[in-house]
């Protein structure tokens, strides 16, 4: 017996002198990685340089402005309502929220509040917007894992909230509706029997992609215990929105301020997720999109009669002052600082838009996970590039 | 083959060279901003389906495709690696430049940072105007680039007269039928 002990630690002795070897003979260099600009997983042109040591980040930093445009800059030579017209364009995929807060922060300045017919209508175009974008998200996030079919469902889906916008604002991606002091049209006739219709498609849709992504089980053992974001760590780094409920704070601009608009008339609730990785954003996300679809229910059956616009002059000229205003966008708190000179347009605008603050989190997520996983983080951080270079 | 060597390529034969070329091209998408959503739709959803055209959206590289969508802002930090996509396109190439901000600047026309049309790095080969155009003007687009191509000259290319721009002036769309 002894005889095989000792062979055995012999063994294992020349095991380990045999691994000690291999791992000199194949000492690996850090490599450093280029993600992006162009990938599929960036939404956009984010590049983020990843240093590896073999499967495993060790470093990794986003590098931003391939799509600067240099919105702050902009606004400081255009009216007011032509700056609406330009920060529609910030957060593509929810177009209409990026213009409430400007416009709030505008009229805050003027002293002046849209009807409650405007701010209702308001609400549900919000809303609509931020279905559009997130349904988008929840296709998208099947791609980034290699599941090609829920894109598919997304875009046929989206298609008829886009074409709702359309209807009633004109403008099929960047409605450019809001006005200082309500809006621009009414609503057109029939219109809100067809977005009771297609809400109740919405709806289906969300319980489709439970089925076909969340409750799939390679869908869950890539996003599971991934990317962990704990809830102090979130509020360290200033991410909002989804990102931050999912890591169990419960904060939502919706409920939490108390704006103009119509939130605080419906009943709803706000989801959030105590383990904070992947799977719980992407899930935050899915039901936030259900949550929206029965805010827009509800906001149909009670719009106020009225008139949508306030008395304003025709041309408008905001007084001295400075406002914030910001509000719970699709992608997380968006804000804008407002600062007038009393000219036609503003002196200085500065944009807090979510998508920047939630990347810089990015070098501390990504340390030490594996390039697959890289993939599936970015995806369930959930960023627009516009929305992070403006 | 002896023809198509010596560079005279016989009417027939170019008009079915042009049609298999103009119906079998693989598009590579370099979306970069609001358009790349809705070039998306139009290739990646079955309500647009651009594949009943005979383009195939899903090329892994640039060095695959015959045509690439430029649809979205181009920035002068990104207008080097657009560049250098175009180079490494195999010949024939095309340029289909979506969207107002890749034609002329858009709505960033005074921005600093902003490129004033992609036109100025790459030759276009089709301008979809708007802002960003809808799905079906990008498929218009595709259509009057596959007219294009099947009016072309293949007997210069066989007759070893370099690269010639075989589109002469730019194709709008909206701006009328192609010549």
């Amino acid at each position: 017996m002894t005889d095989l002990a000792d062979r055995q630690k012999l063994s294992y002795i020349a095991a380990q002198a045999a691994d000690a070897r291999l791992n000199v003979e194949l000492e690996t260099e850090g490599m450093t990685l280029n993600i992006g600009p162009q990938h599929p997983a960036t939404h956009g042109t984010l590049r983020i340089i990843v240093r590896l040591d073999g499967e495993q980040v060790v470093w990794a930093e986003p590098s931003a402005g391939y799509m600067h445009r240099g919105y702050e800059k902009l606004t400081e030579v255009r009216t007011f309502p032509q700056v609406t017209a330009l920060i529609n364009r910030i957060d593509w995929l929810g177009s209409f929220a990026n213009e409430v807060p400007f416009i709030l922060a505008a009229e805050k300045l003027m002293d002046i509040e849209a009807p409650p017919r405007a701010q209702h209508i308001r609400t549900i175009l919000f809303e609509l917007s931020r279905i559009a974008n997130v349904s988008l998200f929840l296709g998208d996030l099947g791609v980034q894992l290699g599941a090609v079919t829920p894109v598919f469902f997304a875009f046929r889906d989206r298609e008829y909230v886009l074409n709702l916008i359309e209807s009633a604002t004109g403008g099929r991606f960047h409605p450019n509706f809001d006005r200082i002091g309500g809006l621009k049209d009414d609503l057109p006739a029939g219109w809100i029997a067809e977005t009771k219709q297609v809400m109740k498609r919405l709806r289906a849709f969300c319980d489709e992609i439970e089925d076909l992504l969340f409750g799939n089980e390679i869908f869950q053992s890539r996003l599971r215990g991934i990317g962990v974001i704990p809830a102090d760590v979130a509020k360290q780094y200033g991410l909002s929105g989804a990102n931050l409920r999912a890591s169990g704070v419960d904060w939502d601009l919706r409920r939490d301020q108390s704006l103009p608009l119509a939130w605080d008339k419906v009943d709803w609730k706000v989801w959030t997720h105590p383990d904070g990785d992947s799977f719980a954003r992407c899930w935050i996300r899915l039901q936030e999109t259900r949550e929206s679809t029965k805010i827009v229910d509800q906001l149909l059956d009670t719009i106020p009669a009225g008139p949508i616009m306030a008395k304003v002059p025709r041309i408008i000229k905001v007084p001295e002052g400075e406002a914030w205003v910001s509000t719970e966008n699709p992608l997380g708190e968006m804000g804008y600082y407002v600062v007038s000179k009393g000219d036609l347009g503003p002196f200085r605008v500065k944009i807090r838009s979510a998508s920047f603050n939630n990347i810089s989190i990015v070098p501390w997520v990504l340390r030490g996970v594996y390039v697959p996983d890289v993939i599936s983080i970015l995806a369930s951080l959930y960023f627009i590039l516009g929305d992070i270079d403006r | 083959m002896g023809l198509v060597d010596k560079g005279r390529m016989p009417k027939p034969l170019t008009s079915l060279f042009n049609m298999g070329r103009s119906y079998s091209m693989w598009v590579y998408q370099w979306g970069l901003a609001c358009c790349a959503i809705e070039m998306g739709a139009a290739f990646g959803s079955p309500r647009y389906d651009v594949m009943r055209l005979g383009v195939i959206p899903l090329p892994a590289s640039p060095r695959q495709a015959d045509l690439v969508v430029v649809s979205g802002t181009v920035t002068d930090k990104m207008a080097p690696a657009i560049k250098r996509l175009y180079e490494q396109m195999p010949e024939p190439k095309y340029v289909i430049s979506m969207g107002s901000c890749a034609n002329c600047g858009g709505p960033y026309w005074d921005s600093y940072s902003v490129t004033k049309g992609v036109d100025q790095i790459i030759p276009v080969d089709v301008y979809v105007p708007g802002c960003p155009p809808r799905p079906e003007a990008l498929l218009e687009g595709v259509v009057l680039l596959q007219q294009r191509i099947k009016r072309e000259d293949m007997g210069a290319r066989w007759r070893g007269e370099g690269y010639k721009p075989m589109v002469k002036e730019p194709i709008v769309v909206g701006g009328g039928p192609v010549e």
